[in-house]
């Protein structure tokens, strides 16, 4: 009547079966870790020399100075407003429709390959990298900073819509499809009340990147806060700088919170 | 009247869901299909309005061939077709006005639709749906703030507001309390009375496609097995659908459950007397 059963149990290895290999491959990490640190070349004099400037960047960060460069500052940071704003509103527009489009239950296959191109060369290329090349098509400013900023925009939402269109509740679209709808409606109808609180959410969150990207990217000249950052870097003058990075900390904070609490009154 | 003639449906995968079924639906019938899960009840509705395309076979909507139609075509037909489905299938972030006016969306164009402007008899014909089916209070409500049964009810206003000719209803009742399911099935049936209109209820509950159904087609594998008035459901017929199994003692459920519903109806007469 009393089967003996095992006492002990072990949960078996779920991708590696071999015990063998498991530990080969462990130490075979292990080892490239300590080579590839090795080949870091570390310059002890010039990072003790580094250390001292530092410490005059924390001080000028501990001792911001708004006052001498307000101007500058405040130029660049209506001009950083400004491009985060258009660019993200621009963006937003073109990326709806490439996002559609690049959702496979709703386009058809052609459609579907043009958009997922546009979005993964969008995608592929990096702010900083795009912002040089629009600086060297239209010049320094804030105009190749809101061309930048949009096209990453349309890489963003343009993926994120496009994967929420294909999560969606297709119960809803047959739904929608058995009245006799067209494509259009049953966008209107199925798929945009499914999608809205989520296209809202990641509006407002692409928000506040672009305006942390609007700061790198003055950086490489397209203008605005960023810009005026890196003069007073290049200046050394740490309190500026000190006081412009406060600044951008405070927008940060300012959109993050703002933009937690409209996501969850949109729902 | 719906004439299916030898439908058949093979899924890409090389699963047979259907092979030969054909059959006819007068006037004013109401079908209960059963059939045990995987029998190819919800392809065969489905391939009716064509949510999922028949490999080949007639459908005959009132002498129209709907497998033959062109996509604006099939538009057309479909919305004549009116669908029920498991789990409401509503788009719950929409009122339920908008849900029942979504039926009306084969008859108006995309700008009407999308700025909520219906013809004002669309409008005053939802308001009388929803009347019908008790949510007349609820119309401004989000769909996704009511209960199941509630939700099934706009449900079948919406399908109401298609103007149908046809009722394709794919288990209305797979996510309702089993009281919940009788005032759904009865409601169901007691519209299809009013209206003439045929209908194929698909569904689980033997007891319930009994009780509430004309006519009964038992599919088996993509098969129909059996095709004839609810009484003929003998335990022979039920075997051969679904396979051996003790149904007796569904039977006796059965006749407890209509007992105690027949009891809860005296309960309330009792009670409407009394006020």
């Amino acid at each position: 009547m009393s089967t003996a059963y095992p006492t002990t149990w072990r949960k078996p290895p779920q991708m590696i079966h071999s015990r063998a290999l498991r530990i080969a491959l462990a130490l075979g990490a292990v080892v490239y870790l300590v080579l590839a640190i090795g080949t870091i070349e570390v310059n002890w004099a010039r990072v003790v020399a580094g250390m001292e400037r530092a410490q005059r960047f924390v001080a000028g960060f501990l001792q911001p100075d708004f006052t001498t460069r307000w101007r500058d500052i405040s130029n660049g940071l209506m001009e950083s407003l400004t491009m985060t704003f258009t660019s993200t509103v621009v963006g937003v527009a073109i990326s709806i429709p490439i996002g559609v489009g690049a959702a496979r239950n709703v386009a058809p296959r052609a459609v579907y390959l043009v958009c997922r191109a546009i979005i993964a060369t969008s995608r592929a290329l990096q702010e900083i990298i795009v912002a040089i090349f629009f600086v060297a098509l239209f010049g320094f400013g804030a105009f190749a900073g809101f061309l930048t900023l949009t096209f990453a925009t349309i890489g963003f939402i343009g993926k994120l819509l496009a994967e929420d269109i294909e999560d969606i509740d297709e119960a809803q679209a047959e739904a929608i499809r058995a009245t006799g709808a067209s494509w259009l409606q049953l966008i209107n109808y199925a798929i945009q009340p499914q999608v809205m609180p989520r296209l809202i959410g990641l509006s407002l969150y692409r928000l506040d990147i672009n305006f942390r990207e609007s700061a790198v990217i003055g950086i490489v000249g397209a203008g605005g806060i960023g810009a005026a950052l890196n003069t007073s870097l290049s200046r050394y003058e740490y309190s500026s700088a000190g006081a412009i990075l406060l600044i951008i900390i405070a927008i940060v904070m300012m959109a993050e919170y703002s933009s937690g609490y409209l996501r969850k009154w949109v729902k | 009247m719906l004439r299916i003639e030898g439908l058949k449906k093979t899924y890409k995968t090389g699963d047979k869901a259907l092979s030969d079924v054909s059959f006819e639906v007068p006037q004013g019938q109401v079908v209960g299909l059963i059939g045990p899960s995987g029998a190819g009840k919800s392809t065969l509705i489905r391939c009716i309005n064509r949510l999922v395309e028949p490999t080949s076979g007639n459908v005959l909507l009132n002498d129209l061939n709907l497998p033959a139609l062109r996509t604006a075509e099939l538009r057309r037909a479909r919305r004549r077709i009116g669908m029920i489905f498991q789990e409401y299938a509503l788009v719950e972030r929409l009122t339920v006005m908008e849900n029942v006016l979504s039926g009306r969306l084969g008859y108006v164009g995309f700008w009407r639709s999308f700025m909520r402007r219906y013809p004002d008899t669309d409008i005053a014909n939802a308001f009388r749906l929803l009347d019908r089916v008790g949510l007349m209070a609820h119309a401004d409500k989000r769909a996704d703030a009511l209960s199941g049964g509630q939700r099934q009810r706009v449900g079948i206003a919406r399908a109401l507001a298609q103007d149908p000719e046809l009722l394709l209803i794919d288990e209305p009742t797979a996510s309702l309390d089993p009281k919940t399911s009788r005032q759904i099935m009865r409601l169901i049936v007691e519209i299809c009375r009013e209206r003439g209109l045929p209908a194929i209820i698909n569904i689980h509950d033997v007891v319930l496609a009994q009780q509430f159904s004309d006519r009964i087609i038992g599919l088996q594998a993509g098969r129909v097995v059996f095709d004839g008035p609810p009484a003929g459901l003998t335990e022979d017929v039920l075997t051969r659908i679904y396979g051996e199994e003790d149904w007796t003692a569904m039977r006796n459920g059965a006749a407890e459950d209509a007992e105690a519903e027949a009891e809860d109806k005296a309960q309330a007469e009792k009670m409407l007397r009394a006020l």
